[in-house]
């Protein structure tokens, strides 16, 4: 509506939280920063141009001043990382270097600042420690706020957003994103990322919609253009009409009003129309979070991730405060059950304690229980800790990265000892808690039938799995669209743990992103999972959808599924099926 | 208090000199009236850049050495020394 001349556009990408804005666009725009002009400067105006670079750190040095005094106490570790900038910004190697090639070379600050930066970067990169290699990102952060005030660009600052706007980024690192004053976010806008990258998990916690993976939408849209998100179909419409907006208003109404229909029946149990009762629970990392599961109606933990405490400080948890972390969580949300998941060193999550080898394939490599059975006084404290809690609710313990049966006998063995000594030493605890194993590597579901006769369950973790068995990794830009829950070897590989332990008698969870989605359910529920966890946000939405569903139906829609030769097919199959009772119900009802 | 010229000290703190304790240590040396070098095997960086100090790469359990070039700055090194031998209170 600000400009009545444009001509409304269309631009599709992946959408990875649902929901609809409506609202002004606000640019987070790098690129006119990441354009530096070089020139040259006569020798008498080196002093000036010295002079502006200074001026340009002591103002990148206040405003990080003001970032850190108004930022609160929890993100304490946040501001840390930002003291550590202010002192970087001073830092010979990055101020004394910059100044000396103004003068050396006669050339603008912002060219000697590129140069000095581009250096530092690649000493940094070739390092081998992990840790320090990602050193070379606080260096670019710290000189992207020097560039900004030197070369004039408006200072981004998300957190001074005033008013309530629809973020538009080339992609949105986790430490811009820590800034924004989400209540002033309505959704999120951007030219890379996917379903499972920070924004779009960031946007789902906050539930607000967000379509991603535009390529260009920075280029096409402009600060300040009235725009629509829709997160659930992936759209985002510039210059709208009149017309359409009416329509996305109704649209958006409609939605609210679902999001609250189903909110309001999330604390009931979700039960298909044929009377079959699928427990939906929640996924969380730190006790607090508790509180989410519980608010969204979620029917218990059914992953507690434990490495948080391991992460968050350098030296390893006591069993005592391992104790009081579980208690928290075991406590507040008993009778339901907690499922405890021993540590889980990952890939992705460098973990400062065992970083002594350096690993060149760490998803490869000595993870999860790999690492605590070698590491045995580590994994006991851990065990002697869950087994204590178990004593005040209702406590499984899950073992993460299981790969052959060996592994299974070890830690039941482990577990006995600790259950033996904790006897001996009079301590209360529960010794007959169930035991769990993560099904992530393929060998694991090639020998479901022999894990099934020493576990009460399995958990498939899909995350990992579909990495594994399709040899992809997530993270690799390149090949990331080849990750799809949908293929058709997932879709057999989870069939075979789930009619595995039917055979058996023993149940099959799922906890992967794959639990997640709505439209995944009649494929779940056909293939027969027992019990599904996720992020709090979700469960609303899983518990709608399941309601909607018949069990006899979705085994005979299997049948359809299975004789499916791609992703693609499948998923056409279940949007044709069932994607109508989606979205008309968020859109129609 | 010992009028040496230069201590050494082995790193305690699981993540080594990493970002915070590489700007604690810049910091105070930033105030020393002249240099404070850190040393770690040949290797000889300037303590008040947090930019050389991370370059070093100084894990857990790294030996290294600090050294100041005028006796005035002892304090500045025995209050370095102190604060990795606490492991930078981690």
């Amino acid at each position: 509506m600000s400009d009545t001349n444009a001509i409304e556009i269309i631009l599709n990408g992946i959408g990875a939280s649902p929901g609809i804005c409506i609202g002004k666009a606000y640019l987070v725009d790098k690129e006119g920063v990441d354009v530096v002009r070089k020139y040259f400067i006569g020798k008498e105006n080196l002093r000036h141009e010295t002079k502006r670079f200074k001026a340009a750190v002591k103002k990148a040095k206040d405003e990080l001043r003001v970032i850190i005094k108004n930022s609160n106490e929890e993100l304490c570790q946040q501001s840390y990382i930002l003291e550590t900038h202010v002192v970087m910004l001073k830092d010979k190697m990055l101020y004394g270097k910059t100044i000396e090639t103004i003068e050396d070379e006669g050339i603008n600050a912002e060219w000697a600042l590129k140069k000095v930066v581009s250096s530092l970067k690649s000493m940094f990169q070739n390092m081998s420690d992990p840790y320090l290699k990602e050193r070379a990102a606080d260096i670019v952060h710290v000189s992207d706020r020097v560039m900004k005030n030197l070369v004039g660009a408006e200072a981004l600052n998300i957190a001074d957003i005033c008013k309530r706007v629809i973020l538009i980024a080339h992609d949105l690192s986790p430490a811009e994103t820590s800034q924004i004053q989400l209540e002033k976010i309505k959704g999120f806008v951007t030219n890379r990322g996917g379903k499972a990258s920070h924004t779009g998990i960031i946007a789902r916690t906050l539930e607000i919609p967000a379509v991603l993976g535009l390529d260009n939408a920075t280029g096409i849209i402009r600060n300040d253009d009235l725009i629509i998100v829709d997160g659930t179909t992936g759209t985002v419409l510039v210059h709208p009409t009149e017309e359409t907006l009416v329509k996305y208003e109704e649209s958006k109404i409609k939605y609210e009003e679902y999001r609250a229909a189903i909110a309001r029946r999330s604390h009931l149990v979700a039960e298909t129309t044929d009377g079959f009762q699928l427990p939906v629970m929640g996924n969380i990392e730190l006790p607090e979070e508790v509180v989410s599961v519980i608010d969204h109606g979620g029917d218990g933990i059914g992953l507690y991730r434990t490495e948080f405490q391991y992460l968050s400080s350098s030296v390893f948890p006591s069993e005592d405060e391992l104790f009081d972390k579980y208690m928290d969580v075991v406590e507040v949300i008993a009778p339901k059950p907690v499922t405890i998941r021993t540590l889980d060193i990952n890939a992705d999550k460098a973990i400062t304690h065992v970083s002594e080898c350096d690993e060149t394939n760490p998803a490869l490599g000595l993870r999860a229980i790999r690492y605590c059975l070698q590491n045995p006084e580590v994994f006991k404290t851990q065990i002697r800790a869950i087994l204590r809690v178990a004593a005040y609710g209702n406590v499984r313990i899950l073992i993460p990265m299981i790969s052959s049966y060996d592994e299974v006998c070890e830690t039941k063995r482990i577990l006995n000892e600790v259950a033996d000594s904790l006897d001996k030493e009079g301590a209360v605890f529960n010794r007959d808690i169930e035991f769990g194993i993560m099904i992530e590597v393929p060998s694991a579901v090639t020998m479901a039938d022999v894990m099934a006769e020493n576990v009460d369950f399995f958990s498939i973790g899909t995350n990992d799995l579909i990495q594994y068995s399709l040899a992809i990794d997530r993270g690799n830009s390149n090949v990331a669209y080849l990750y799809n829950p949908l293929h058709p070897a997932i879709i057999r590989v989870i069939k075979h743990v789930a009619d595995v332990a039917r055979e058996k008698g023993i149940k099959v969870f799922m906890c992967g992103e794959m639990a997640n989605d709505p439209i995944y359910m009649p494929i779940l529920l056909g293939l027969g999972l027992d019990e599904l966890s996720m992020n709090p946000q979700s469960i609303p939405a899983v518990k709608s959808m399941v309601r909607e569903l018949n069990v006899e139906n979705v085994k005979l829609f299997m049948k359809d599924v299975l004789k499916q030769t791609s992703a693609t097919a499948v998923m056409k199959l279940v949007q044709d099926t069932y994607g109508s009772l989606l979205y008309d119900k968020i859109y129609h009802e | 208090m010992s009028h040496t010229l230069s201590r050494d000290v082995v790193i305690i703190n699981e993540l080594g000199l990493h970002a915070r304790s590489a700007a604690w240590i810049a910091k105070l040396a930033q105030n020393a009236n002249s240099k404070v070098w850190l040393i770690r095997g040949k290797e000889r960086v300037d303590a008040s850049s947090i930019i050389d100090i991370l370059s070093l790469a100084c894990s857990k359990g790294s030996k290294i050495t600090l050294e100041i070039d005028e006796e005035s700055d002892i304090n500045i090194l025995n209050e370095i020394i102190d604060l990795v031998k606490k492991g930078f209170g981690e």
